[in-house]
Formats: structure tokens, sequence, C-alpha cells
């Protein structure tokens, strides 16, 4: 199997040296993106032909919902690199992908229920693209407990890394939910095979607020994933000195 | 010849590789026979072909035609009758109650309640469903003015830039 470098990036020390190089950068453009984006998006851009105003709303909810499945995508690649090639890394980086995750999760949600109620009428609906999106939220909650739920933790990552692969199989049906079934929610406006049915005038503010969401998701991973190896390095440290003045 | 031995990160990566082929396969059969009950709501020529059972509440989608909606009042509460069509069959629908804003002629609309004997649909809810297309309404007014799109006939070929 060809995968030799892969351990390059596994030597904790080499991670923190290259991320913390990294940190600032991603923090900034985050930041940056984020507000640009945003601003531009809820104050700047045309208000939309049948949804007026309410329209706004999809500068949040599209990154949040992009972010939800890119971050358990995530997972489930850290679930790869940890049950084939056990990268120590990996497992740290699923603990730490999880909250945020599920923070976009909820997010998307919280802010389609508060699109759908002015649009549709409702502030809910069991549609196919909604209960997919209600299953990923608790996929990551699941995650979040199983991988904390063993006093050993290689047995809560093991198992942990399992949910996250299985569990995969939902961002499929989430993608194509809207194709596949007749749901409420309506088709997507970006598309593999054709232009995107949206004014370019909206279509870079919320281009723009989706990059500076995932960088800005990238940063916070990154700075959480330093602070779980430091923890775990102080802590070795410790029991090093309480081994030696037994 | 003697076959050399996989290594145990080939290995795993086989086991890993066929329980994701199992998994798949499962869900995506388990999907397929669910397709009827995922589906949120079913058009007037699905009605045409399967009539659902009298009483049986569901939910009807697809476009208001145009120039079929009517106000009504009755006991003093707003109403409209008002007929839902996919291009083939259409299903005339009674609805008490207010309509959602987006609610208007040429507009998908997924409608809640039972099929009449009469075989009219009586809705207790109204939900609109709008479609995939963003644009500011001078973007809309200038491609209804030069006839390029009717709101009424679906969404536009291409929102100009």
């Amino acid at each position: 199997m060809a995968a030799p470098n892969l351990h390059r990036f596994a030597n904790p020390g080499q991670f923190l040296r290259l991320s913390g190089w990294l940190l600032p950068w991603l923090t900034a453009g985050g930041i940056v993106l984020t507000t640009v984006g945003l601003g531009w998006g809820l104050f700047l851009s045309p208000a939309d032909w049948q949804q007026s105003d309410a329209v706004r709303i999809i500068y949040i909810h599209v990154p949040a919902a992009w972010l939800a499945s890119a971050g358990y995508f995530g997972l489930a690649v850290c679930a790869v690199l940890s049950l084939i090639w056990r990268h120590p890394l990996a497992d740290m980086a699923a603990a730490e992908i999880g909250p945020v995750g599920a923070g976009a999760t909820a997010l998307c949600l919280a802010t389609g229920s508060l699109w759908g109620k002015p649009m549709w009428g409702a502030w809910w609906v069991w549609d196919a693209r909604l209960t997919s999106m209600l299953v990923l939220l608790f996929l990551y909650l699941g995650h979040i407990a199983l991988i904390r739920a063993f006093d050993n933790p290689e047995r809560g990552y093991r198992a942990a890394a399992i949910l996250a692969l299985i569990g995969a199989v939902d961002l499929p049906v989430i993608k194509f939910s809207v194709e596949w079934w007749n749901t409420l929610h309506q088709p997507a406006t970006f598309k593999f095979t054709a232009a995107p049915t949206m004014y370019q005038g909206m279509i870079w503010p919320l281009l723009l607020a989706a990059a500076g969401f995932s960088i800005g998701f990238g940063a916070i991973v990154t700075a959480r994933l330093r602070a779980a190896v430091m923890e775990r390095r102080i802590r070795g440290l410790m029991m090093a000195r309480a081994q030696e003045s037994v | 010849m003697t076959r050399k031995p996989l290594s145990r990160k080939h290995r795993r990566l086989l086991i890993l590789g066929a329980c994701g082929l199992c998994l798949a396969g499962a869900v995506g059969l388990a999907l397929s026979a669910l397709s009827d009950n995922v589906t949120f709501f079913v058009s007037p020529s699905e009605i045409a072909t399967k009539a659902p059972a009298p009483g049986r509440s569901f939910r009807l989608g697809g476009l208001v035609e145009n120039g079929s909606v009517r106000k009504t009042q009755s006991d003093g509460k707003a109403g409209a009758t008002f007929r839902i069509t996919d291009g083939g069959a259409g299903v005339d629908v009674n609805f008490a109650g207010l309509l959602p804003d987006l609610f208007r002629e040429g507009q998908g609309v997924v409608a809640l309640g039972t099929m009449r004997p009469d075989g009219s649909f009586l809705a207790s809810e109204v939900l609109a469903k709008h479609d995939e297309t963003y644009m500011p309404k001078e973007v809309a007014e200038a491609l209804k003015k030069n006839g390029t799109w009717n709101p009424a006939d679906g969404k536009p070929a291409k929102p100009g830039g």
C-alpha cells in the first residue's frame, strides 16, 4: 500500500509546527471572507423577486448546510485513516470535528426552519431533505457521545470511527434527496451539469460566505486539535514526572 | 507458487471495503423499497392512475392552474378554491384558512387533506413550494417584459447576470 508519507503528518510535533504557522492565516481568512460575504449578502445584494428580503437567510443557511455535510465527510476520512492506517492524529481530529460539525448542522436546521415558516408556511415538514439532515444531526450527536464513552480512549476511537463510516451513507441521501423523491424543499441551485440558476449578484456573496465559513471551520478545528495535542503532551509529562518521584 | 500473505493494512482495507459494499447495498435496497413512503406528495396524474382510499389523508402537490383561484368566505373565514395541475391531470381543491404569501397562480403548492366523493380535494393545510431560481425583481420583470419568460410556465432558462 502506497502511503509512505502519511506518517510524516502523524508526528504530533510536526503537526504543531505546521498548524502554528497555518492557524493565523486560517483565522484571518475565515473572518475576512465571512464578513465580506455576509455583509454583501445580508445588506447589499438585491432582494429576490418572489421571496423578497427573506431570501437573505440563504447566505447563512447554505454555507451551514455545506459545512454540515463536509464536516461529516471529514469524520469519515478520519475514520478510514484511523481504521486502516492507525493514524493517531486522525482519531483526535475526529473527536474535535464532531462538535463543530454538529453546530453547523444545528445552525442549518435552525435557519432552515426560520426560512420555511414565512415562505412555505411551516416551521418543519417531514420531507426527505429535512429528515435526512435531522438524521445527520443525530449521527453527529451519537459520534460525539461514543468517542468519549469509554475509559480506554482507543476503544472509543474505534467505535466512533465505525459509526462515522456507517453514517456516511446519509451524505448522498441528503444530496440527492431532492432529486430522488418529491420534496417540499426545492432542488439544488448549483449543479454539476448546468449553470447555477441564480443571479450573479447573489452567487458571489453566497460563494464568499461559503468559503469564509469553510476556512473558519478549518481554523476552529485546527485550534481545537492543537489544544488536544498539547493537552495530551502535558498529561504525558505529568505522568512521567509522577513516576519519577515515586 | 505461494502467494505473499496480505499485509495487515491491506487486509483491513479489504474488510472495510467489503463492509462498505454490503452496507451501501442494504441501504440502497431499503431506500428503493421505501420510496413510496419517502415521497412527500403525490401529483394529480398519480391520483388519476391510482386513486387513494377515500377518507385517507395525504399530500397533493403541483402547480396552481392559471385563472382557477377563487377567494371564498364561509362562516366569516377566508378560504379559496383552486385547481392543482401537473400539466396532465388536475384536481379541484377546497381550502378554508390563510394561504401562504407565496401562493399565486402558476406557483408550486403542496396541500394536505382528503379526497371527497365528488373527486375534489378538501385541504386542511396548504404549503407553498418555491423553485431553485433566485434573482432580483428587476431581472424577473425584464425577462417577463421581453417575453423570454412567463412565471406561470415555470422557471426561466437562465437568470440574466
